[in-house]
C-alpha cells in the first residue's frame, strides 16, 4: 500500500507542479528535502544516544518494570497482548510521560527504544503489530498537557498571558486522544493481523 | 501559572536523570559503564532512519513547492465555513501533520499578523500544542525498527490530527471567542 500511496503522492505534485508552472521551485525542493532529513536526524543523534543510556539504566536496575508495575491496570488495558511486566511497557510509559510534560526533544528517543522493545515481540519483522499501531496512536494524537514549546513561542512573540492556551490544549489533546483510541478499538476488532 | 510551567520544565529532566541512575546505584549495578553500553546504539539507530525520513521528506516538499498543499485549502473551502472555521488559521490544519518546521512558522506570521493574544493567535496556539507531526511520527518510529507496512498508522493519526483540529477550534471560540 505505502508503494502506491507515495508513488501516487509524488505524481500528483510533479503534476499539479507542471500546471502551475512552479518546476523550478519543485525541482530545487526535492534535493532540498535530502538535504534538510539529515539535518533533523543529526540533531537527534546526541539526544538518542542520551536517552538510550538513561534507558539501560533503567532497564538493568528494574526501574522500568517498576513504574510499569505502578500503572500496570491502564497500561494492561491498552496493551493487552504485550506482557505486564516486559521491558517495552517501562519504556512506553517514559514515553508518554515526556510527551505530557511537553519535552519534545526526549520524547522521541524514548518513543524509539520503546519500538525496539515493542519489535522483539513481532513475528512478522516488516509489518507494524496492534500494540505499535495502539503506541502510534497515543502518540501521533499528541498528550501534551503541558505546551512548554508553544508557550516559550507566545512569550518571545510577546504575549501577555502565554499561559491561557493550558486549558484549551488538554480539551482538544483529550479529544483527539479518546477519539483516536476508540477508532484504534474499532481497528482491532474488525481487522485481522 | 506561567511559574509552575516553567519550574516542571525545568526540573522534569535533571530528576529523572538523579533518580534513575540513584535507584540503579543502590540496585549495585555499574552506572557509568551501562549507559555507555546503552548510549553506543544512538548512532546506529539514527542512521537507520535516513532512508524512511528522506522518502517522506521529499514528497513533502514536492507537495508543498508545486502548490498541491494550496489546492486542497481551496477544494475543502466548502467543509470549513460549514465548521466554523476560520480560512486563516487552515493551512495550519494541512501543514501540522507533515512539517514540524512549516507549521510552527505559520504560527508565527499568525502571531505578527494578528497577535499572540487575538483569537487566531490562542487557536493557532492550542492547535499546534494538541497535535503532532503525525508522517514525521510514522516516518521516524517505524524506520528505527525497520518496519515498512505501517497499516493504519497514518489514517489513524490523520483522524486524530482532524478531530483535535476541530475540538481545539470549537473550544477556542467558546473561551476566547
Amino acid at each position: 500500500m505505502m508503494n502506491k500511496i507515495w508513488l501516487g503522492l509524488i505524481v500528483l505534485g510533479i503534476v499539479v507542479g507542471a500546471i502551475n508552472g512552479k518546476m523550478e521551485a519543485v525541482s530545487a525542493s526535492i534535493l532540498q528535502a535530502a538535504i534538510d532529513s539529515v539535518e533533523i536526524l543529526f540533531k537527534l543523534i546526541g539526544p538518542m544516544a542520551f536517552w538510550l543510556g538513561i534507558m539501560k539504566i533503567a532497564e538493568e536496575s528494574g526501574f522500568t518494570t517498576l513504574i510499569a508495575r505502578m500503572i500496570k491496570p491502564v497500561m494492561r488495558r491498552l496493551f493487552p497482548e504485550i506482557p505486564p511486566e516486559h521491558p517495552a511497557m517501562g519504556a512506553m510509559i517514559m514515553n508518554f510521560s515526556a510527551n505530557i510534560l511537553g519535552l519534545g526533544n526526549s520524547s522521541t528517543p524514548l518513543g524509539i527504544q520503546a519500538m525496539k522493545e515493542l519489535q522483539t515481540l513481532n513475528p512478522q519483522k516488516k509489518r507494524a503489530t496492534k500494540a505499535m499501531l495502539t503506541f502510534m496512536v497515543i502518540n501521533t494524537s499528541s498528550i501534551t498537557l503541558l505546551p512548554g514549546t508553544m508557550i516559550g513561542l507566545r512569550v518571545a512573540a510577546g504575549s501577555t498571558e502565554p499561559t491561557v492556551i493550558i486549558g484549551t490544549t488538554i480539551f482538544a489533546t483529550v479529544c483527539s486522544t479518546v477519539a483516536a483510541l476508540t477508532v484504534d478499538r474499532f481497528c482491532r476488532l474488525v481487522i485481522r493481523d | 501559572m506561567l511559574n509552575i510551567v516553567q519550574v516542571i520544565s525545568i526540573w522534569a529532566i535533571p530528576v529523572i536523570i538523579t533518580l534513575i541512575p540513584c535507584y540503579a546505584f543502590v540496585k549495585g549495578v555499574p552506572v557509568y559503564d551501562t549507559f555507555v553500553k546503552g548510549a553506543v546504539d544512538g548512532f546506529k539507530t539514527v542512521v537507520r532512519i535516513i532512508p524512511y525520513l528522506v522518502a517522506m521528506m521529499v514528497t513533502i516538499n514536492i507537495l508543498r513547492a508545486s502548490g498541491t498543499l494550496e489546492l486542497v485549502t481551496k477544494v475543502m473551502q466548502p467543509v470549513l465555513d460549514l465548521l466554523a472555521i476560520p480560512g486563516d488559521i487552515f493551512p495550519l490544519v494541512i501543514l501540522r501533520p507533515l512539517s514540524g518546521n512549516g507549521s510552527l512558522a505559520f504560527v508565527n506570521s499568525i502571531f505578527q499578523h494578528h497577535g499572540p493574544d487575538s483569537l487566531l493567535g490562542n487557536m493557532a496556539s492550542t492547535i499546534m500544542g494538541s497535535s503532532e507531526t503525525t508522517f514525521y511520527v510514522v516516518a521516524v518510529y517505524f524506520g528505527a525498527v525497520g518496519i515498512s507496512d505501517s497499516r493504519y498508522a497514518i489514517p489513524i493519526g490523520l483522524i486524530a490530527d482532524i478531530i483535535g483540529f476541530i475540538a481545539a477550534v470549537f473550544i477556542c471560540n467558546l473561551v476566547f471567542g
